[in-house]
């Protein structure tokens, strides 16, 4: 059974399923929804925190009389403003089905990238949650480093608002919700108006810390077993340092789980595809394609099966690392680059709240590079509470990068261009916008990278509000959030804004070759990409549509189970053939042990008692024949005769066979039954024989 | 099917190690080895046996290195660029990083000392290692469809490892040099619990118990300490990569610790540089050293500074790191000449020098003169530490890891003949398992695992999973002690769960074989089924009945006293408990059942079953029957025999 309880939405947000494998439930994924920030206001600084305290939240309830109720209904009609945010400390939004879920009955959590990872607190500090939780080593770090970033610039609301109560705040309040502009309702809410549950106010840095310790790393390509009876391993997905895929091994079916995936990134370890060949089923969760569906021309927003079905299966696997998409986002960076040196030139500062640390290292290598070529002397920033640790870190982990990185560790250079930039001076690294030493080394114009992306967090907006009204300098932001809402507390914005998308998973060309290559039995496709990639009847695979909080039932692919028997015991097997079937059979006994995600059969401990001989036959079918039955009996030196009788209903004859010779006994025949009475046990035992052969058994 | 293990080095000996494993189809070479004791062809494993005609790609399916020592590693280049090896080789990312600058230190000494001819050239150790895949640690890496391999922490020095390697159902793992305890920069062994046919182990230390490396260490530590205290200068002649940095990492933390502010150097063969590999790999050092990455990684060394030429004769106490290691020539050789003659200066060497360096010439005893060359005659009055901490496991460590991985076999290298043949003996009567210690060019032949591999149906699975508990009273003489209660035997009852999975295992032509439950079996055959059972009803004489009262008329409760047809059964319930040793004897009132036999006080005038023929007359004999199913014959008999009382007499 598989539910998909999110779509996620971009890179940041990523999908979550919950998939229900051999009894166990597994939860892939736990992220926050940080897109819906930006309904906060973000923290006032100078003078604008005077223009803001009018509308802000701090005021009581009751000051308000019915005039201003009115003046804010007015409002619910008309474009937003920056009065319509939310003026408060904000809260953070889970994934939507997730709080309908009974957290205790997930058995396990697989976390796929450090964005999966940012509800996951939320999770751990909920009593009663018991589930093993696995992640790459490199995913729970940078996840770390990302949530603790996350409390500590969350800090800055608390110390502007004052503590929280433990309340329900008022802005979620129904009567108070109904004042906000439709758009602003529609985040809270969501369109169905069930996503109120999944507020809440943010975990501490004592949550995440427990939230760490339930955490069990892995390596790439690591074997971990789950109760016995699941294998579970890690591969990269490419899409960013430590990022990954699942491939879950069952005694009844294996599983690939296919999370946003890079075939050829820049700095990550490419997406590794030949592990998940031959699953029984793949759960394809890459939504990117869907995230980046309008700009496609219609050219190849529809595919279909015919164009590949006469691709062989190299062919396949050729076109999946062609390297055009790599070409394409070198380009962007170089654009980004050159757009940035014009900034710079006119004196202008850049700013780059980009977070995902691939493209943010790229850049921080091609802008330093082109500032180089261009003998521009301008400094570097990077603004973080974590940045100086999550630099270091990206370069004691070659293990993690790509093959070009990895081979500047075998020839002894560092993995990345920040290291020789930070010793040159060329690079500076501060904690926050006041640190001392910022503001002793501050020079404009400059470059900065800081967080957050969603532009109410952290010292990009102290940044914002002191760059948005300089016409020459640029604001570099992710496309794919709503630009417009996000920049509303700025306006009026006279700074350059650049939009860039970056590569964030697989493109939707690629999807048919990859499942060509992958070759499962069963393909879980989300259903809006069932109009997009269309299958022909020739399929080697059946495809399922998934949907958002609906249950999916996927078909049992196999009746039994593996099972693998010991030599010893196999040796012991005393097969017999099936008289009109072709077929041998034999009893077998043993121990059944679970383990490595399969079945054993051992022999056991004891000794099987009566294995030195010929074991008999226990079970019987069959009609047994008189004639054949009496002639036997006689060549074993038995005389007998029969009496027929006559069974109770006049049915079916029951007959009685006779023996006087050697001994008495007495043989009585029914439809369902023999019954065999005779004065010893050796007589008894040759009769046994005889019905033995005429019957067959086992 | 049998592994075979081939041993091409290090077979009852320190030096080139190389073992040749085959299982299943597969053939696995472990470490390549070089013997730096000799300088013709014994140096290199003998190649030849593994293909007499040098067809080695077709003979090998992979190497496995464990580490960069050149004891492991060292024959590899030529093995792959003279003899002509180009199949797939594996190590760890630490040894592939640090691989070629060992190789390339060895070439170098090799070539420079007495312009020996090159065994292989710098490009050949290029060309070696492009051929080389990097494994994580823990990672599961599959060669081929059969033949899967994993590295597990060895700790032996940066980037060592053990291999777990597995063929079908055979499965062995290759130590490499490991250790079991921790120190100060690397962390101790670390390998899951697994299923294994063989286990090849070094055994350097294979009978000593040896303390901790800390105490070795501090005694280094002190020996460099009260030599510049004195005013002397401290040599370290090594090698560009491995013990350079793992004694820099000593110095600078006691430099730290005791607030020393005397220079660190290095010579410039030892170039900052070489640092950066340690660096980008402090993930494989030790949990404390792994912590230091983000606030300021334990390998940036803070106090070391670059040495020049001109600082050899500068006065003033200093600690220099100077290449090559076994002072054969370059600049320690340099640096020696100047700093040997003087009483207050150190000089420290490693546990080996290649025979005819001038490391050698200190190792052995305590020289006062050292010749240079045939011309040239050195004072050495200085004062010389060896080096002890080699960071191999103790006998304790072998044995501990031997019974933790609880193998079916082991086999024995890397170590001293008489030594290994002590620990192969204690390997077998301690822990029971067959060791062999074989020689170099022996192969030992052991047998290997096989599983049938069947499908099995889910109603077999559920009831093998399902727990059975049997309910058995113990009879009283077995467990006397305890279960006296008020002068009586009370019965024990034990519950076991006596779980088995029992079914029929199902061959048809054309189909995978399938275990069935036996319910689902004639479902399956689509027949019905036959039950053949017996039966036979007996008479028993009631006198004997009377005796059996009489006699059990202590031990029984007053409820049995009461006569009649009644009572009958249950005195013959209490006489099969007297004499019916273990059996789940049940009693139902109606009829006394012991697994499927069963018998009743029969009451018909005329019992089909009654073959047997009537006593005389002579008293009132009462007639039961039995019945049973062919599992129970031997016991219904026994019972049958028991009632009947034919051996009443002897009671």
């Amino acid at each position: 059974m598989q539910t998909c309880l999110s779509k996620g939405g971009g890179f940041h947000f990523p999908p979550c399923h919950v998939l229900n494998v051999c009894g166990f439930r597994i939860l892939f994924d736990c992220p926050l929804d940080l897109s819906a920030l930006t309904i906060f206001s973000p923290v006032p600084t100078g003078y604008r925190a005077v223009v803001d305290e009018k509308d802000s939240d701090c005021q009581p309830y009751s000051t308000l009389d019915s005039d201003c109720v009115t003046w804010k209904r007015q409002k619910i009609g008309k474009p937003l403003d920056a009065n319509d945010l939310i003026c408060a400390v904000p809260w953070y939004k889970i994934v939507k089905y997730l709080h309908l879920w009974n957290v205790s009955f997930i058995d396990v959590v697989l976390i796929s990238s450090p964005m999966g990872m940012l509800g996951l607190p939320f999770l751990t500090r909920i009593k009663g949650f018991s589930a093993k939780i696995y992640a790459t080593e490199v995913t729970a770090r940078l996840g770390q480093l990302m949530m603790e970033d996350l409390v500590s610039m969350h800090m800055e609301f608390r110390q502007f608002y004052g503590p929280e109560g433990s309340t329900f705040p008022r802005w979620m309040e129904e009567e108070e919700l109904d004042l906000r502009p439709s758009a602003l309702r529609e985040v809270v809410l969501g369109k169905d108006g069930a996503e109120l549950g999944g507020w809440m106010p943010l975990y501490s840095a004592a949550d995440v810390k427990h939230c760490l310790q339930k955490v069990q790393t892995l390596r790439y390509a690591e074997e971990v077993c789950y109760n016995g009876k699941l294998v579970i391993k890690a591969f990269s997905s490419g899409l960013e340092i430590g990022t990954c895929n699942w491939s879950i091994n069952g005694p009844k079916r294996d599983i690939a789980f296919i999370s946003s995936s890079i075939f050829v990134p820049a700095h990550a370890m490419s997406f590794d595809y030949h592990a998940l060949q031959g699953k029984d089923i793949v759960l394809y969760s890459d939504l990117s394609s869907l995230d980046t569906m309008e700009g496609i021309e219609d050219g190849y927003s529809f595919l279909t099966t015919d164009s590949f079905s006469t691709l062989s299966w190299e062919e396949s696997a050729q076109s999946l690392l062609n390297t055009s998409e790599h070409l394409e986002e070198r380009e962007k960076l170089y654009y980004l680059c050159s757009c940035a040196a014009d900034s710079l030139k006119a004196s202008g500062s850049v700013l780059i709240p980009i977070n995902r640390l691939g493209t943010f290292i790229q850049l921080l290598e091609q802008i330093s590079a082109s500032l180089e070529s261009s003998s521009l002397k301008v400094p570097i920033y990077v603004i973080s509470s974590v940045a100086e640790e999550l630099l270091a870190y990206t370069n004691v982990i070659p293990e993690w990068l790509c093959k070009e990185r990895q081979e500047k560790l075998f020839s002894g250079e560092p993995l990345f261009a920040h290291v020789e930039l930070i010793k040159d001076n060329k690079l500076h690294v501060f904690p926050t916008v006041h640190s001392p030493k910022l503001l002793i080394n501050w020079q404009e114009p400059c470059i900065v990278f800081c967080p957050h992306w969603c532009l109410r967090l952290g010292p990009v907006v102290h940044l914002l509000h002191r760059w948005s009204g300089d016409p020459n300098s640029l604001l570099v932001l992710e496309s794919g959030h709503d630009a417009q809402l996000a920049l509303l507390p700025f306006q009026p914005m006279e700074m350059k804004v650049l939009q860039c998308s970056f590569l964030s998973g697989i493109k939707l060309p690629k999807i048919l070759p990859l499942l060509n290559v992958l070759q499962p039995k069963i393909t879980l496709l989300p259903e809006d990409l069932r109009q997009k990639v269309r299958f022909t009847n020739v399929n080697p695979f059946s495809v399922f549509h998934y949907s958002e909080n609906k249950t999916l039932i996927i078909p049992s692919l196999k009746d039994s189970s593996e099972l693998e028997i010991a030599t010893d015991l196999a040796f012991q097997f005393q097969w017999r053939n099936l008289k009109h079937e072709n077929m041998n059979i034999t009893r077998l006994k043993g121990e059944l042990h679970v383990a490595h995600g399969k079945h054993w059969l051992h022999s056991g401990n004891k000794p099987s008692k009566s294995n030195s001989s010929k074991s008999r036959p226990l079970l019987h079918w069959g009609t047994p024949d008189l004639e054949t039955l009496l002639s036997i009996l006689s060549k074993m030196g038995i005389n007998a005769s029969v009496e027929q009788g006559v069974g109770v209903e006049g049915s079916k004859k029951a007959c009685i066979v006779h023996v006087h010779d050697p001994k008495k006994a007495l043989i009585e025949i029914g439809d369902t039954g023999t019954v065999i009475s005779a004065v010893d046990e050796n007589l008894a035992s040759l009769i046994f024989e005889a019905m033995d052969s005429i019957l067959d058994g086992i | 099917m049998a592994i075979e293990c081939l041993v091409l080095g290090a077979g009852q000996q320190v030096g080139k190690s190389c073992v040749v494993v085959s299982m299943n189809g597969k053939r696995i070479m472990f470490d390549c080895g070089m013997d730096m004791a000799y300088h013709d062809h014994r140096r290199h494993p003998d190649f030849s046996r593994i293909s007499e005609y040098g067809d080695f790609d077709k003979a090998l399916t992979c190497i496995v290195i464990t580490h960069f020592h050149l004891d492991h590693i060292g024959a590899l280049p030529y093995f792959t660029e003279v003899c002509g090896y180009r199949g797939p080789i594996y190590m760890t990312y630490p040894t592939k990083a640090l691989a070629p600058s060992m190789l390339e230190d060895y070439r170098k000494v090799m070539v420079e000392r007495r312009g020996e001819e090159e065994q292989f050239t710098s490009e050949h150790i290029v060309e070696c290692m492009k051929k080389v895949i990097a494994v994580d640690v823990k990672q599961t890496v599959q060669v081929d469809k059969d033949l899967m391999i994993r590295a597990y922490y060895a700790g032996h020095v940066l980037g060592a490892a053990m291999f777990y390697t597995k063929v079908g159902d055979s499965a062995i793992v290759y130590t490499g040099d490991y250790n079991m305890t921790p120190d100060r920069h690397l962390g101790a062994a670390q390998i899951d619990r697994l299923q294994l046919d063989l286990l090849i182990t070094e055994s350097t230390y294979a009978t000593t118990i040896r303390d901790s490396k800390y105490g070795r260490e501090a005694e280094f530590l002190k020996a460099v300490h009260k030599c510049v205290l004195g005013g002397g200068k401290v040599l370290i002649p090594t090698f560009a990569l491995g013990r350079a940095q793992e004694l820099c990492i000593l110095l600078e933390d006691y430099w730290e610790r005791m607030n020393l502010k005397i220079p660190i150097y290095f010579s410039s063969g030892l170039t900052m540089q070489a640092n950066m590999y340690y660096k980008m790999l402090i993930s494989w050092t030790s949990q404390k050293v792994k912590e230091t990455y983000s606030t300021r990684n334990a390998f940036d060394f803070k106090h070391v500074l670059n040495f020049d030429r001109s600082m050899i004769s500068a006065p003033g106490p200093c600690v220099l790191f100077a290449t090559p290691g076994w002072i054969s020539g370059g600049f320690s050789l340099e640096v020696f000449k100047q700093w040997a003659p003087s009483e207050m200066n150190l000089i420290t060497l490693p546990g080996y020098c290649a025979a005819g360096t001038i490391g050698h010439k200190l190792m052995s005893g305590k020289p006062s003169k050292i010749d240079l060359d045939k011309d040239t005659q050195l004072d050495v009055r200085c004062q010389i530490h060896q080096l002890s901490f080699s960071p191999h496991t103790d006998a304790k460590g072998i044995m501990d890891l031997v019974k933790f991985l609880s193998p079916k076999h082991v086999i024995l290298v890397h170590g001293e003949k008489p030594k290994m043949a002590t620990l192969k003996g204690r390997i077998y009567s301690e822990l029971g398992i067959r060791c062999d210690d074989p020689a170099n060019n022996e192969t030992v032949c052991i047998p290997s695992t096989h599983h049938v591999e069947v499908g099995a149906s889910n109603t077999f699975i559920r009831s093998s999973l399902n727990p059975n508990f049997n309910f058995s009273k113990m009879s009283s003489e077995d467990e006397s002690d305890s279960r006296l209660k008020d002068g009586k035997f009370m019965p024990w009852l034990q519950v076991k769960d006596e779980r088995a999975a029992e079914g029929i295992l199902v061959e048809e032509k054309g189909k995978r074989a399938k275990i069935v439950h036996l319910d689902e079996f004639l479902l399956m055959l689509g027949e019905k089924k036959h039950d053949i059972r017996f039966a036979y009803c007996f008479p028993i004489n009631t006198d004997n009945l009377e005796d059996t009262k009489s006699t059990d008329v202590s031990s029984s409760s007053n409820a049995l006293s009461v006569s009649g047809r009644s009572s009958w059964l249950p005195m013959l319930y209490i006489k099969l408990s007297d004499e019916l040793s273990g059996g789940n004897i049940q009693y139902f009132g109606e009829q006394i059942q012991v697994e499927s036999f069963s018998v009743s006080l029969c009451l018909k005038d005329r019992c089909p079953y009654r073959i047997v023929d009537s006593p005389p007359n002579k008293c009132e004999a009462v007639f039961f029957c039995c019945a049973w199913s062919i599992a129970d014959e031997k016991l219904a008999w026994k019972i049958i025999s028991i009632l009947e009382n034919r051996n009443y007499g002897t009671l």
